[in-house]
C-alpha cells in the first residue's frame, strides 16, 4: 500500500493593513465611520494613560500587583471593537483597555487590584466576565458560555483573551479541541506578546505560528499585526461574523509585544535586552493610529489632557472608597450561609465590635516589597 | 413505590429533572448513546437528544470547565468524570472556578451545577478505579460534598443537588450500584442537602458513616447489638460539607462515645474533623476518645489485598468494643 498525502498543505495567513512606517494597504482597510474611529483610538488612549497612572499608583502602595497593558492596545482594542455588547467577553488579567470599553468603570478596575472583590463584580447587564488569574483556565469558560448561548438560540458571540504561554497548557488545547466539535460561536484572540513573564515564545512552542494550531482542531486560525488597529479589527469582524452566522471558531494570533512589565512585581532588564525592547517601541500601535488619524483629520484636540483628568476623577472616587468591610466576606460563598459559617461570622461581627476594625495592613507590618515595587506606602511615611 | 437499585434510582432522578427543566443538560464521557459506564444515563440521550445529553470529548477539564461557562449563562450542567480517580485532570476546574464563581463576582454569577463521579472500593477494579477522596473536595469552601449510601437517598439527595444554586460534588459508591434494591417513592422526592440522618437510635455508641461504609456499620451495630448487648446510635452523615454538626453532637451528648468510619485513608480525612467537631461540641459528655475506622494512609494497593485495607464490620466492631471498654 502506498504512502499517499490525506490534506492539502496547510497555509497561514498573516494580516497586516497599516505598517509601523504608516504605509496602508488601502484595499484592505476596514470601513470605520469617522466617530467610531475617534472612539477606537480615545480607548487606546485611555488604556496606555490608565495604564501608566496605574504603575505610578502601584508604586505608591495604592493599589496592589497589576499586569500593564502598554503596547498592546491595539490587539485588545481592534478585537473587542467588534463585538456588541451582547455579546460575550471573557478576559485573561492584561486586558484593561478592552475592559473599560466593555464598560468596567475605572474606579472598579482600581478597586480590583486594590484587593476589593466588588472591583469584580460585573454589572447585572455586563455580558462579560471577571478576570481570571490561572493561566488558560478561562478559556473553557467561554466555549461553554458559546454552547450556552447557542442551545438557548440566542444571537451572542463570545470573544476570549490570552496570552502565547497560555497555548502551552491543556487547558488551552482542550477548549479548542471541544469549540471544534460542537461549533460554537467563538473568537479565540491570543495576544502573543512574545514573553511569558521570562519565558520567550520560542520556549513556548515550536510552531511557526500560534495561528496555526486551529488548523488541527479544524476552524480557521488568522496570523495578524496586533500592533496593527485596522488589521486586528479586520481580522476580529470577519471572525465575529463568521461566528454569528454560524460559521464556528476562528483562531486569531496577534503579534504583540509586552512594553511594560508582566506585572509590577517583575524586572524584565534579567530576561530581555534593551534593544528588543526598543525596536518595538519604532512599532508603538499609538503612534502609527494617530498619524493616520492625523491625516483623515480625526485627532481630537487635548484628548490626552481629557482623559487625564478622566482617570483623576476615576482616581478620587475610588479612593473615596470606605474601608472593605470584612463581614461581607461571608455574604457570597453559598447562596445560603451554613449554621457553620453562620457560626463563623457570628464570630467576626463579635471581635470587631470589641475592637473597631482595622485594616490589615495596620495590624501587621507590611511584607517586604516585591521586585520592583518601592517601599513606601501612604500608610507608612 | 418501586424497588430500584441505585443506578435504576439515580436515573430515574435525572429524567424527572430534565423533564422538569430545560436548562438541565447533562455532559461526560459516554453519557450519551451509551449510557454512561455504570448505566446511570441510560435512556436520556435517546428522549432528550445529543444537544442536552453530550457526549464530550474525552476531556475532564473541558467537561467542567464548559460546564461553569453553561452555568455561568444560566444552564445547570450535570458532569460525569467517569471515575473519582480521573477528577484530577479537571480539579483546577472545581477548585478554582466553580467554587469561587459566586465570590469572585460578588454574587453577579453562581455556578448551579453538579458533578457526578464514582468513587469507592469493593469492585475488583484497577487503579484509580476504587478511591475515596472526598476529602479533597470537603476543603474547599464553596462546594457541596454529598454521600448517599443507597438507592432512596442517592434518588432524593440528587434531585436536591439538581435543584441546589451552589455547586455539588455528588460520589456515587460503585459498590452500592447494584448491591441492593429499595423502594423509591414514584412521586418527586428531595433530601435537604446538609443533614444527616439517625438511621438506628441507640443509647451506648454513636457509629457515623456514609456511602458503602453505612452498610458495614450498620451489620457492625448488629453484632454489638447481638453479642454485646450494646446498643448503637447509626448516624449516616449523606452530606460531607457543609457537616451537620448538630446531629453529630446531639448523639454524642446521648451516647457519650464515638467511632466515625471511612473509606478515604485515615489522616487528614473526613474522620478527623467530624471527631474535632465532637469534641468541640460535646466534650464533657465524651466517655471514650474517638476512634476512626478507616483505610490506612496507603496509596492504592490492589484489589488483591484492598479487603484489608478498606474497613469491615469485623474491624468497626473491635473499635466500638474498644471504645465501649475505655
Amino acid at each position: 500500500m502506498p504512502r499517499r498525502v490525506l490534506e492539502p498543505q496547510f497555509a497561514i495567513e498573516h494580516l497586516s493593513i497599516l505598517d509601523s512606517d504608516g504605509n496602508l494597504d488601502t484595499s484592505l482597510e476596514p470601513e470605520i465611520p469617522p466617530d467610531g474611529l475617534k472612539r477606537l483610538y480615545r480607548a487606546m488612549l485611555l488604556g496606555r494613560r490608565l495604564d501608566e497612572r496605574m504603575v505610578r499608583l502601584q508604586r505608591q502602595g495604592r493599589i496592589g500587583t497589576f499586569a500593564p497593558i502598554k503596547g498592546q492596545e491595539a490587539s485588545q482594542m481592534g478585537s473587542v471593537f467588534a463585538l456588541r455588547p451582547t455579546d460575550w467577553m471573557v478576559p485573561s488579567f492584561r486586558e484593561t483597555a478592552a475592559m473599560l470599553w466593555r464598560g468596567w468603570p475605572i474606579e472598579k478596575m482600581l478597586l480590583f487590584f486594590a484587593g476589593y472583590l466588588e472591583g469584580g463584580r460585573p454589572a447585572p447587564d455586563q455580558h462579560d466576565l471577571p478576570i481570571t488569574i490561572p493561566v488558560a483556565t478561562q478559556v473553557p469558560h467561554a466555549v461553554g458560555l458559546a454552547y450556552a448561548a447557542q442551545y438557548r438560540g440566542d444571537d451572542a458571540v463570545v470573544m476570549v483573551f490570552f496570552g502565547d504561554g497560555a497555548t502551552s497548557e491543556g487547558d488551552f488545547h482542550e477548549a479548542l479541541n471541544v469549540a471544534g466539535v460542537w461549533h460554537v460561536p467563538i473568537v479565540f484572540v491570543c495576544q502573543n506578546n512574545q514573553w511569558a513573564i521570562s519565558v520567550p515564545l520560542k520556549k513556548q512552542t515550536h510552531s511557526r505560528t500560534l495561528a496555526q494550531k486551529a488548523l488541527a482542531y479544524g476552524f480557521p486560525g488568522i496570523q495578524v499585526d496586533g500592533n496593527d488597529v485596522l488589521a486586528v479589527y479586520a481580522a476580529s469582524r470577519e471572525a465575529v461574523e463568521r461566528a454569528r452566522g454560524g460559521g464556528g471558531p476562528t483562531l486569531i494570533e496577534c503579534v504583540t509585544y509586552r512594553l511594560g512589565v508582566h506585572t509590577t512585581a517583575d524586572d524584565p532588564t534579567k530576561y530581555r535586552s534593551e534593544e528588543e525592547v526598543k525596536a518595538w517601541e519604532q512599532k508603538d500601535p499609538l503612534t502609527r493610529f494617530s498619524q493616520y488619524l492625523q491625516k483623515k483629520n480625526l485627532l481630537e484636540e487635548r484628548l490626552e489632557e481629557q482623559i487625564d483628568a478622566e482617570i483623576a476623577a476615576a482616581v478620587q472616587r475610588f479612593e473615596a472608597t470606605g474601608a472593605a468591610d470584612p463581614l461581607t466576606m461571608f455574604d457570597h460563598v453559598y447562596a445560603e450561609l451554613p449554621p457553620d459559617l453562620q457560626a463563623e461570622r457570628e464570630e467576626l461581627r463579635e471581635r470587631l465590635e470589641k475592637s473597631a476594625p482595622r485594616r490589615s495592613d495596620e495590624e501587621v507590618p507590611p511584607p517586604l516589597p516585591m521586585r520592583g515595587q518601592r517601599k513606601t506606602s501612604r500608610w507608612q511615611n | 413505590m418501586a424497588k430500584l437499585n441505585m443506578v435504576k434510582a439515580l436515573n430515574l432522578a435525572l429524567h424527572e429533572e430534565m423533564e422538569r427543566d430545560p436548562d438541565v443538560l447533562i455532559i461526560g464521557e459516554d453519557v450519551g448513546v451509551d449510557g454512561g459506564v455504570f448505566r446511570v444515563t441510560e435512556d436520556l440521550h435517546r428522549k432528550f437528544g445529543g444537544r442536552r445529553v453530550i457526549d464530550s470529548p474525552l476531556a475532564e477539564a473541558a467537561i467542567i470547565g464548559t460546564s461553569v461557562g453553561m452555568a455561568l449563562y444560566g444552564l445547570k450542567p450535570i458532569c460525569e468524570i467517569q471515575f473519582s480517580g480521573f477528577a484530577f485532570q479537571c480539579f483546577h476546574q472545581i477548585e478554582n472556578h466553580a467554587a469561587r464563581y459566586r465570590m469572585r463576582s460578588q454574587g453577579r454569577f453562581h455556578c448551579q451545577m453538579v458533578i457526578r463521579m464514582p468513587y469507592g472500593g469493593g469492585v475488583r477494579a484497577l487503579e484509580h478505579h476504587t478511591e475515596s477522596e472526598e476529602q479533597f473536595y470537603a476543603q474547599i469552601p464553596g462546594l457541596k460534598m454529598v454521600i448517599p449510601s443507597g438507592p432512596r437517598t442517592a434518588r432524593g439527595l440528587l434531585v436536591s443537588a439538581i435543584r441546589d444554586p451552589d455547586p455539588v460534588i455528588f460520589f456515587e459508591a460503585k459498590g452500592l450500584y447494584h448491591a441492593a434494591r429499595e423502594d423509591v417513592p414514584d412521586e418527586t422526592e428531595t433530601l435537604p442537602i446538609g443533614r444527616a440522618q439517625v438511621v438506628q437510635e441507640g443509647k451506648d455508641l454513636t457509629l457515623i458513616a456514609y456511602g458503602a461504609m453505612l452498610r458495614v456499620a450498620r451489620e457492625a451495630a448488629q453484632v454489638l447489638h447481638d453479642e454485646d448487648g450494646a446498643e448503637a446510635e447509626v448516624i449516616d452523615l449523606l452530606t460531607i460539607s457543609p457537616l451537620d454538626r448538630e446531629t453529630l453532637v446531639a448523639s454524642v451528648q446521648k451516647t457519650g462515645r464515638a467511632v466515625v468510619v471511612h473509606e478515604a485513608p485515615k489522616s487528614f480525612g473526613a474522620g478527623a474533623e467530624i471527631a474535632a467537631s465532637i469534641m468541640e461540641g460535646a466534650f464533657l459528655s465524651l466517655e471514650a476518645p474517638i476512634r476512626r475506622v478507616a483505610a490506612y494512609d496507603v496509596s492504592f494497593v490492589g484489589f488483591a489485598r484492598e479487603r484489608a485495607t478498606v474497613p469491615d464490620v469485623a474491624r468497626v466492631v473491635a473499635a466500638c468494643r474498644q471504645t465501649l471498654a475505655f
